[in-house]
This record gives structure tokens, C-alpha cells and sequence, in this order.
């Protein structure tokens, strides 16, 4: 799935919490978080579809992805040698990168079907490096590809608050 | 401690003093007798493609608005009201009829001229309008390129690239026959001076240790033509004005001198497909993907921009220890059927490398958070910048040059910091 549509609307409104197809999603999303505080990326990559896009935009209202420029816009090959950089310890941003701790919350579903579940959620990313606590806000997109055989993201967007201003290089992701 | 001598005796031709990265009341003294004294890279043409468009940004720590007049003359203002200071305005880009203040509304023209007061019968018999436009700074252009100074006697800007201008006419050819335009800008800060970052445009001898990373994820042939450590092609002049070039790839300088032999990369053959599909011939098809990866130099321009492969890298100076940096994506500017697909493929390679998520600026950053912080450790010892002076000749038009890795275009920059430090 790399059609990532990310508009405001809500498709379906609270009480959504009970339907079993939202928690499958919203626990996939909570596992990602956790692999990616804990720097498993290895792991982490595995959760995304062949076809999945991992985007961190800059302008924050885009969804011309492919013809803006990006923080972030990893397709497979650039998702794999992305963590490949990362662990290998020969990126000295990437070995002294910062402690995070993130939560993601505040979930509303724009589309929700057998097969797949659109998500919005906010995340709140406190990192800690040299002294200095930083905070990252963002709104996040997922497309949580629903199966049998194991659910998958299929697509996600990070919309950070500060996208368009100064970010920080960093050696963790989002 | 032992107190620090006067700045410029703080600059050696082989070394400088590491409170140059340290020391509050010298980075004080840099933003009066530096960033407010010369000229300053304020914007590309591209920025403000018409009447009314504008962009705001900073000279030094002052903040301004560019703009574009409705005669098309460049100007730029002080983002400063002239009542009680309120800045004008907060967008970074936009178009414009003129500015109103949000505080009391006094307006003003895109040319800075105050055009109206509201309620203005307080002021009779107390000021005139005419008195109070905003304060403007001497503002020119080479190649695309604006440049603006606080000190309206200045040498006009052509006098100040000297040696340089040339080079800005080489870089520009990366357009492939169009115009040039920005496509979009990365930013981040790093915890570290601002000159850390400056002497890093024109640094080659770190490149096989910090993008070691980066150097792994690419395909053979953009290794290959990065491949300028043991190149003795491969050099560094020094342009004049504390301005240097850096020739990674020279034979990719003068992108119109191509005859034909250099196979074009594999990555790009979908590319070259498409174009051909548009209707470009094979020569204009060449012209475009050769020149993907930019001019394969590094043209760093004292105080504060750099062109550099296929980007313009932009400093600014926040605090002696903090220094925002922008890495602004260029490409070319024409029929959306070729440079849409020639677009898309620079922005990747744009991101590839550069930007906070990038593969390689992040561990630039780590590297010069590593210089502020070791500098603290005795700021007395020195900051060698004496690689390759033995070797250094003069060649081309007289140009100090040395091997690409050594420490020309850093010894440049210090002997006109050194000389721009002295004026009193
Ligand atoms: S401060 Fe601008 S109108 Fe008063
Ligand atoms: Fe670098």
C-alpha cells in the first residue's frame, strides 16, 4: 500500500475502540513504538510491507510526497539500507544516538475494512542525549494491513510539529 | 586561565586559537565586524520568482524580509516596524502587496516605503511619513545569487565573488540548459560555532571517516566518482576573499565539456528512458543526467553559503555554540514532462544524503558537536588547519591550490576572518 491518503476526515467515529480490527492495528502501532525505542531495527523493519512507504515529510500539508522533498522517503531497498547504516556502527551519529521514549495515542480511524485499517495517532518523543532532554511532536498515519498470516504497516507518514523549522539530526527514527 | 589575546592574534597561517569556537565576546565582535560588515547570502532568484513574492530570513541575528518590488528590483528590509518594533512579518515565504504591521497597522510598501498611519492626525507637526521607511540594506545579485550588506559603502558584490564568479557560472550549468530553481530546504541546528561548519565545506579529508556509512548504501558508481582521497586531479584553491573551491569530481566542473565517452550511471536509465519519451535528443538527455549529482565541487563562499554539488548550504550564526544550517535542494526549471522525472530523482539523492534524517549530515553534526565540545578542553591549544601547506602551489590564475584533502580553503577563510577581525 503506498497510498497513503491522510485527510481529516473521520470515517469512523467513536466507539471504535471494541472493534477487534482497531486493536489489532493499534497494537501493531504500540509494538513499532516499542522496537524503535528500543533500536531494534532489524525487527522493526520486518513489520513493513514490501510495498510499504516510510515518509517524514516537510511540508506538513503535502501529500506530493514523491515530488517534494522529504526528511525521510524510504521505499524497501531505502528502508533496509537505512537500518543496515544504523547498525552497523560505522554512522558515529547512529552509535552515540540519543536515548528515546515515546508514546503514541490519541487514535482516530479514517477507514477501517478486513483487510485494512487507516490510523492517526499523535506521538510524543522525549529523547536524551549529553545533558540535554529534546521533545518531538508529531502526528503519525498508518496503514495497518490486516491478515492472517501476521498484520503489517503498509504505510506510514510522521507529520513532525516542526517539520517545515530546524529538526535536529539525529541517529534514532521515528 | 590565561587571558585571551586580541581575535586576530588569535590566527596563525597554520593554526588558530580554539577559543575561536568558545569565546561569547569574539562571536559578539564576528556578528558586528563580519556578518554585519559583508556581504551575506540572502536568497536565490528562484525564491522570489515575481512582483510582490518574498522571503524572510536573517543577516547575521537580524531578522529581514526579501522581496520582490512590482518593478522586479530585489530589496532587503529590516523585518522591523519603524513605530515600536513589532516584527512585520512571521511567513517564510509567500506574495505580498506590501507589509501591516499587526500591532498598530502602519503599513508599508514591498520597496520598505511607510505608505500609511492609521488615525494619523496624532502625528501632525511630528514626524514625516517619509522619514520612516524601513531600514533597507545594500542588496545585489550574481548569477541567481543575492547578496545583502549592512554597510552601504561597500565593494560591489562583483568586486567581493572576484575569482568566484566564474565558478557560480559553472555551478548554474547543473540546470542542463534551464534555469535553475530551489525545490525545498532541509534545516537543523547543531550544538557548535558556526565556523566548525564552514571549514567543513571545503574539508575532503573526512570524508571517507564520517560518511563511511553513506559511501556503503550507494551504488559502485557514485563510489567510484567519490573516489578523490587519492586523486591527485582532485584539488583545493583557494578563489581570493577567504573564498575556496573544492574539485572532488573535476571532470564534471564544466558540465557542458562532455565528449560523450562517460557512460551515463545505470541508476538513472529509467530516467534516461523517460526523457527520451518527452522528446529530448540523446545530447540534452546527457546534459540533465550528468549533471545529477551536481558540478562535483564545492564552492564555499565567506561568511555564510556554500554551492555544493547539487545544493546551496547556507549558515547562520545563532550563539557561539549554535549555528542553524540549511541545505536548500536545487534543480532545473522547465516543462513539467522533463523536469518533473529529473526533480524527483534529485530530490532522492538530496535525501539520501542530506537533511537531519539524512545518511550523511547527521554524522557531520555529531562530528562538529565533537569539535565544540573538545574545544572546551584547553581553548589555548590550537586548531590545526596545516594539512598540505607544504605542497600547496600557486596555479590556475594564481590561485593558492593544494591536494583535495588538505587545508587550503580552512586557512582562507581564518586569513580573512583575520583580516576582517582587525578592523577597527
Ligand atoms: S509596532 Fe508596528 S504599528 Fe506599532
Ligand atoms: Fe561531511
Amino acid at each position: 500500500m503506498t497510498d497513503l491518503v491522510t485527510g481529516p476526515a473521520l470515517a469512523t467515529a467513536p466507539p471504535f475502540l471494541a472493534d477487534p480490527r482497531v486493536q489489532r492495528a493499534i497494537q501493531l502501532v504500540w509494538h513499532e513504538a516499542a522496537l524503535l525505542d528500543a533500536k531494534d531495527y532489524e525487527v522493526w523493519a520486518e513489520l513493513y510491507t514490501d510495498d510499504a512507504l516510510y515518509v517524514v515529510p516537510i511540508e506538513r500539508d503535502t501529500d506530493d510526497f514523491a515530488g517534494s522533498l522529504n526528511m525521510i522517503y524510504d521505499d524497501k531497498r531505502m528502508r533496509q539500507m537505512r537500518v543496515a547504516r544504523i547498525v552497523e556502527g560505522y554512522s558515529l551519529s547512529a552509535v552515540d544516538a540519543a536515548r528515546t521514549v515515546r508514546t503514541v495515542s490519541r487514535f482516530t480511524v479514517t477507514s477501517v475494512s478486513d483487510t485494512e485499517v487507516r490510523l492517526r495517532s499523535a506521538q510524543v518523543l522525549v529523547s536524551f542525549k549529553r545533558d540535554e532532554h529534546a521533545v518531538l511532536g508529531a502526528d503519525l498515519d498508518h496503514v495497518v494491513v490486516l491478515s492472517d498470516g501476521g498484520d503489517r504497516i503498509g504505510g506510514k507518514v510522521i507529520r513532525l510539529l516542526n517539520s517545515d523549522a530546524s529538526v535536529n539530526a539525529s541517529g534514532y527514527l521515528l | 586561565m590565561t587571558p585571551t589575546p586580541p581575535a586576530p592574534a588569535l590566527v596563525e597561517p597554520d593554526r588558530v586559537h580554539g577559543s575561536l569556537y568558545t569565546d561569547p565576546e569574539i562571536f559578539e565582535q564576528e556578528l558586528t565586524k563580519i556578518f554585519e560588515s559583508t556581504w551575506v547570502w540572502v536568497a536565490h532568484d528562484s525564491e522570489l520568482p515575481k512582483p510582490g513574492t518574498f522571503k524572510s530570513t536573517y543577516v547575521g541575528r537580524q531578522p529581514v524580509i526579501v522581496t520582490r518590488d512590482r518593478k522586479g528590483t530585489v530589496r532587503t528590509l529590516l523585518n522591523r516596524c519603524r513605530h515600536r518594533g513589532a516584527s512585520l512579518c512571521e511567513k517564510p515565504r509567500g506574495e505580498a502587496n506590501g507589509f501591516t504591521c499587526p500591532y498598530h497597522a502602519w503599513s508599508y510598501g514591498l520597496d520598505g516605503r511607510l505608505r500609511g498611519i492609521p488615525y494619523p492626525d496624532g502625528y501632525e507637526g511630528v514626524m514625516e511619513k517619509s522619514d520612516l521607511s524601513l531600514r533597507a540594506l545594500r542588496t545585489e545579485s550574481y548569477g541567481g545569487m543575492i547578496f545583502a550588506s549592512y554597510d552601504p559603502d561597500i565593494e560591489p558584490l562583483v568586486d567581493f565573488l572576484g575569482d568566484v564568479a566564474p565558478w557560480i557560472d559553472l555551478f548554474t550549468k547543473q540546470g542542463g540548459g534551464y534555469p535553475i530553481k530551489v525545490l525545498g530546504r532541509h534545516q537543523f541546528t547543531f550544538r557548535g560555532n558556526w565556523k566548525i561548519q564552514l571549514e567543513n565545506t571545503t574539508d575532503g579529508y573526512h570524508f571517507p571517516i564520517v560518511h563511511r556509512s553513506w559511501m556503503a548504501s550507494v551504488d559502485a558508481e557514485t563510489a567510484d566518482m567519490m573516489s578523490f582521497m587519492t586523486d591527485p586531479e582532485c584539488t583545493t584553491h583557494s578563489l581570493g576573499n577567504g573564498h575556496s573551491v573544492m574539485q572532488m569530481v573535476p571532470e564534471h566542473s564544466d558540465l557542458d565539456a562532455d565528449d560523450g565517452t562517460e557512460p551515463l550511471q545505470a541508476r538513472f536509465d529509467g530516467l534516461v528512458a523517460e526523457l527520451g519519451q518527452a522528446g529530448l535528443d540523446d545530447a540534452a538527455v546527457r546534459r540533465l543526467v550528468r549533471a545529477m549529482h551536481g558540478t562535483g565541487f564545492n564552492l564555499n563562499l565567506f561568511p555564510n553559503v556554500s554551492l555544493s554539488n547539487s545544493f546551496f548550504r547556507v549558515l547562520r550564526p545563532i550563539a557561539v555554540d549554535r549555528t542553524l544550517v540549511e541545505h536548500i535542494a536545487i534543480g532545473p526549471d522547465g516543462p513539467p514532462e522533463i523536469v518533473g522525472p529529473v526533480n524527483r530523482e534529485r530530490l532522492r539523492i538530496h535525501e539520501h544524503f542530506q537533511g537531519p534524517f539524512g545518511f550523511g549530515t547527521p554524522d557531520d553534526s555529531e562530528g562538529w558537536e565533537r569539535v565544540q565540545r573538545g574545544a572546551q578542553a584547553e581553548p589555548a591549544m590550537p586548531i590545526m588547519v596545516n594539512r598540505g601547506m607544504a605542497r600547496e602551489k600557486a596555479a590556475g590564475e594564481g590561485w593558492p591550490t593544494s591536494h583535495v584533502t588538505d587545508e587550503t580553503g580552512m586557512r582562507a577563510a581564518y586569513a580573512k576572518w583575520k583580516e576582517m577581525m582587525g578592523d577597527d
